[in-house]
């Protein structure tokens, strides 16, 4: 398996500019506009028997089918959202100057912190309903899913190949056939790879955003998260190991089930027409192949796909893209006046927000303070997790019998929401009495390393053979060999994993940084403490700004570091 | 052109395109093409890389709208990929993730054509360009060759009357190429493609003249039609035959003609290029083989460029940038099809490594302006670096992004050789950092 591009290192741009401080803005005036209405809705729902959570392990099916079903319903919602936006960006030029930097803005956000709102405002909507709860946590699942499938989505849509647009277009296809001949199938690779990441990443905010706590009011939603939730208010031990045990059998399924066949087929859309070395089919691709009944309802299936995309619905694409159009000067003018109004709306809302609710200087510095320390966490974590992961994903990479096997085991790994391990943490912390500003640290990573591992695994497998030999008729040996040989080979692999574990990072702090045993607390200084403990409060203003900055901080980071790297290392660490 | 005969199936008035700069003028791609398509022939469309030939085609084929003139098909005017014109590929552009039977179905779906009669129209496409066999293999099973019949497959089954082919054969290998050549043309002599007319884009002038009835040679910017050459000679055609010999000599020459320009070139001024005159891409390494080929028997110094082409196994494509390369920095001259060896050229054979090197930056100062630009700037500047961005803006003034970036890439790599400057690509920076003091 090898990785994909992370979706916001492929965009040119580095510097932060005023696009995305725009952006930035009017995602804030959002946030402010649904906070002001949220605190209103709040008293409705009494603990209701529907929201009681069972300890007792016979209810684990139960509850890991519905914390499964939240996922797959916030997925089925991502994709429409992908299929969606991703296309307008491209197609629309204009729209494409607004939803770009938005976009990149919305998947720099630490999503966890939001949850506190979001439940507030479906709760609003359905006040005294279950219901509400559910849209909240599916919609905080989607949250932690929708930007990077859209941004690979769009990706692939800037880079369809000439020649294969040339072709659609000369064979007449209408709109809605070339978004399913053409469009999606060459951005399936991408979006299947950037799907997988999504859903591990969304096990991580399911677990997270069952169990609520807003102000003085708590809620569970059943499933797998509020199950441990309340064996941790209860300090049940058993009732952790037990909810690990289901977790890690709904993984297996849906990682068997699911993905390992999304993976293989969607090789066939890998867009290099020369035959490459072919990965064994996974065993449920061929019960689907060999199983008669089966294969006639996947034919079926493909058969009724393909007649819905052969309708021949919206226009044929002209044939006058090529010729330099010329710019409609008014139209222009009118877009960008309203979308000028829009951000000097959001400066207003934000500016009126800050004033009313008394945030001062004092207050940012704090904020920017935690921050630094949290992103001193971050970057020692980084550090740490390469000292270790990369030597072992080398020496794992170059032997590739045991990088076929490795690989599954580390996706299975990163897809594992850390959370549920938590407790392991705070009890031997509680148990040693350890510093809770140093060994809650190594929570954050937890469930990120993988990615470094898997990205490094990759690229060592994928390191050409003719370099080995290389390097090794050239005597290369010991540290030689590590800065000269494999380090830059490497590289962009590593990269790709650093980013997507340092993004992931950052937003388990928030729920790292701040740990409960029964009644003993842990906190660490740090920005997610802070808005941890902001969301305990149910303290709004602190809420948006620790929000707020660390979103800054998050987005200085991938521009300023990152991204650099990234493009250094295609511009040089690769052939060609 | 000659309309009076025939209505014709195809014609172009009068077309330009140009290149949108924003800051001063437009850059001409085609300047004022003329062409009528009538029923019955093979047309080829001969030139060299970047004459516009490309573009013509795909204003042809109503992919592209012309910056101005007019394109009317079968009467009307053209506004957008037409029915009734198929296309074929220089890279098959066959969809990796349809199997042979539905990348030929594709253009018959988009009509709407029911789904048994898409099947048998497609089969009856596949077994006509031999792919019997394949239809159920996906394109990365098969080989360049059979790709490319896929790609004719799938222009052919839409039954249309116009076939453009945009250098359909230059992706395959010579014996793959000959061999779907003389298919084709097989076919057609026979009545048995569905088609009206071909008309198909090429640098390769033996496969123009071995398909075509009819050649329109291109000069190169802007792109124009410098001669029209009718090919009387009926298929199948031998390679072989002085005539057929003497027809590829003649467009040799007709095209080295036409590109030589037009100062004497042994008056050695600075004048034969200016700053903006596009350089061709082409090694150090190439243009020293060459003048060692050049030198050796059995040309000793003259050659014929056919033959040459033919024993250097290179595509007149390819010879041509070298020969004008060549003629640009002194060392060589092209006469009629001929390609001479000058005095400093006869030099450069017998000097040694750091001779060659030596003859190399003082042809460079004398004949490429932008060389000696690039250098002069260097040296007056108190650091002596520059950057090499304010050379590719000013070099954008006057040619396209492409061919200012290949133009200015070409100009390091000389300079390089020659040991005229150093250049740092992270920087994007002109130095004479390991350079010696200059001569």
């Amino acid at each position: 398996m090898s990785s994909t591009t992370h979706p916001s290192l492929a965009v040119g741009r580095r510097l932060p500019n005023a696009f995305d401080l725009a952006a930035l803005l009017c995602v804030f005036a959002v946030v402010i506009g649904v906070v002001r209405v949220a605190p209103a809705t709040f008293k409705p729902i009494a603990a209701a028997g529907a929201l009681a959570v069972d300890l007792a392990p016979s209810h684990l099916p139960e509850y890991a089918l519905r914390t499964t079903l939240r996922m797959f319903a916030a997925l089925a919602l991502s994709l429409l959202f992908t299929f969606t936006y991703a296309p307008l960006a491209v197609r629309s030029r204009r729209a494409g100057f607004v939803l770009i930097p938005l976009l990149d803005v919305l998947q720099s956000v630490p999503i966890l912190g939001f949850l506190s709102f979001t439940t507030a405002f479906f709760m609003g909507l359905f006040p005294g309903s279950v219901l509400g709860l559910e849209l909240a946590a599916i919609f905080a699942i989607f949250t932690s899913q929708a930007w990077n499938m859209a941004f690979s989505f769009y990706q692939s849509l800037t880079t369809i190949p000439r020649d294969l647009e040339e072709a659609a277009r000369s064979f007449h296809l209408t709109a809605w056939q070339r978004f399913w001949r053409l469009d999606v199938p060459f951005a399936i690779p991408g979006l299947v790879w950037n799907t997988m990441l999504s859903m591990s990443g969304g096990w991580f905010f399911v677990v997270a955003s069952e169990a609520i706590t807003l102000g003085d009011n708590t809620w569970k939603l059943p499933g797998i998260g509020s199950y441990v939730a309340e064996a941790l208010a209860k300090r049940d031990l058993g009732a952790i190991g037990w909810a690990i045990l289901a977790m890690f059998g709904v993984i297996l399924i849906y990682d068997q089930v699911l993905f390992r066949p999304l993976v293989a087929w969607s090789a066939k859309f890998r867009f290099e027409v020369t035959a490459g070395a072919v990965a064994a089919d996974p065993w449920l691709l061929k019960l689907l192949r060999r199983t008669r009944v089966l294969r006639l309802a996947a034919d079926g299936v493909s058969d009724a796909v393909g007649r819905l995309a052969a309708l021949p619905l919206g226009g044929v694409t002209g044939g006058a893209s090529a010729t330099p159009q010329r710019r409609t000067r008014m139209g222009d003018a009118v877009f960008f006046t309203i979308v000028g109004l829009v951000v000097a709306l959001a400066v207003v809302r934000v500016v009126d927000y800050i004033t009313a609710n008394h945030i001062g200087w004092a207050d940012l510095a704090e904020a920017v303070g935690l921050g630094c320390i949290t992103l001193l966490r971050v970057v020692v974590l980084i550090a740490l997790a390469s000292l270790v992961w990369v030597p072992v994903g080398v020496w794992i990479g170059l032997r590739p019998a045991w990088a076929r096997r490795i690989q599954v085991v580390a996706q299975f790994l990163a897809a594992f929401p850390a959370n549920l391990l938590f407790p392991i943490f705070v009890v031997l912390i509680v148990r040693f009495h350890l510093s809770a500003d140093i060994w809650l640290t190594p929570l954050m990573i937890l469930g990120t390393q993988w990615y470094i591992l898997f990205n490094v695994v990759a690229g060592a497998s994928a390191f050409p053979g003719d370099l080995q030999e290389a390097a090794e008729s050239l005597h290369l040996r010991g540290w030689l060999w590590w800065r000269r040989v494999i380090l830059p080979g490497i590289f962009p692999y590593y990269v790709t994993g650093a980013i997507t574990a340092s993004g992931g990072s950052w937003n388990a702090s928030i729920v790292a940084e701040v740990a409960t045993w029964g009644h003993d607390k842990l906190v660490a200084h740090g920005l997610g403490a802070y808005i941890a403990q902001a969301t305990d409060a149910g303290d709004f203003p602190r809420i948006v700004l620790g929000v707020a900055v660390m979103s800054g901080f998050v987005i200085v980071f991938n521009r300023g570091v990152w991204r650099p790297m990234y493009a250094y290392a295609t511009r040089r660490l690769t052939l060609s | 052109m000659d309309t009076t005969a025939l209505a014709a199936l195809l014609e172009v008035r009068a077309c330009r395109q140009s290149y949108h700069k924003d800051t001063n003028v437009d850059l001409l791609v085609l300047d004022d093409v003329n062409l009528a398509l009538h029923t019955g022939e093979i047309v080829g469309l001969l030139g060299r890389s970047g004459s516009g030939k490309s573009t013509l085609l795909r204003i042809v084929s109503g992919l592209l709208r012309p910056t101005a003139g007019e394109v009317r098909w079968r009467g009307a005017p053209l506004l957008g990929p037409a029915p009734g014109v198929a296309m074929v590929f220089q890279s098959f552009a066959l969809f990796p993730w349809l199997t042979v039977q539905e990348n030929v179905e594709l253009g018959l779906e988009a009509q709407g054509v029911a789904r048994a009669e898409r099947a048998e129209r497609a089969q009856a496409a596949i077994d006509l360009i031999g792919l019997g066999g394949f239809e159920s293999a996906y394109p990365k099973e098969l080989s360049g060759g059979m790709r490319q019949r896929v790609g004719l497959a799938r222009a052919l089954v839409v039954h249309p009357d116009l076939l453009l082919m945009d250098e359909p054969f230059s992706a395959l290998d010579v014996l793959t190429a000959e061999t779907l050549r003389t298919d084709l043309i097989e076919l057609w002599s026979e009545g048995r493609l569905p088609l009206k007319s071909v008309l198909m884009v090429t640098h390769n002038i033996e496969e123009a003249v071995l398909m075509c009835d009819r050649i329109l040679v291109f000069t190169s910017n802007p792109g124009r039609i410098a001669t029209e050459l009718r090919i009387p000679f009926a298929h199948p055609r031998n390679r072989l035959d002085p005539a057929f010999r003497q027809m590829v000599d003649e467009i040799y020459a007709v095209m080295t003609r036409r590109a030589a320009p037009p100062a004497a070139p042994t008056v050695l001024t600075a004048h034969d290029a200016t700053f903006a005159t596009p350089l061709h891409p082409v090694s150090t390494n190439l243009l020293a083989g060459l003048l060692e080929a050049l030198a050796a028997p059995p040309y000793s110094g003259r050659a014929d460029l056919p033959a040459l082409a033919a024993s250097l196994q290179m595509e007149a494509d390819e010879l041509l940038p070298l020969g004008e390369t060549l003629q640009l920095l002194g060392f060589a001259v092209l006469e009629e099809g001929d390609i001479r060896l000058l005095e400093p050229g006869r030099k450069f054979v017998h000097a040694d490594t750091d001779e060659r090197k030596l003859l190399f930056a003082d042809a460079l100062r004398a004949h490429v302006p932008l060389v000696a630009a690039i250098r002069r700037t260097i040296d007056e500047r108190w650091n002596h670096r520059a950057s090499a961005v304010r050379f590719r803006d000013e070099l954008e003034d006057h040619m396209s992004p492409d061919y200012a970036e290949d133009t200015l890439r070409t100009a390091i790599t000389w300079g390089r050789y020659a040991e005229l400057f150093s250049y740092d690509e992270e920087a994007q920076q002109f130095s004479l950092d390991n350079i010696e003091a200059p001569a």
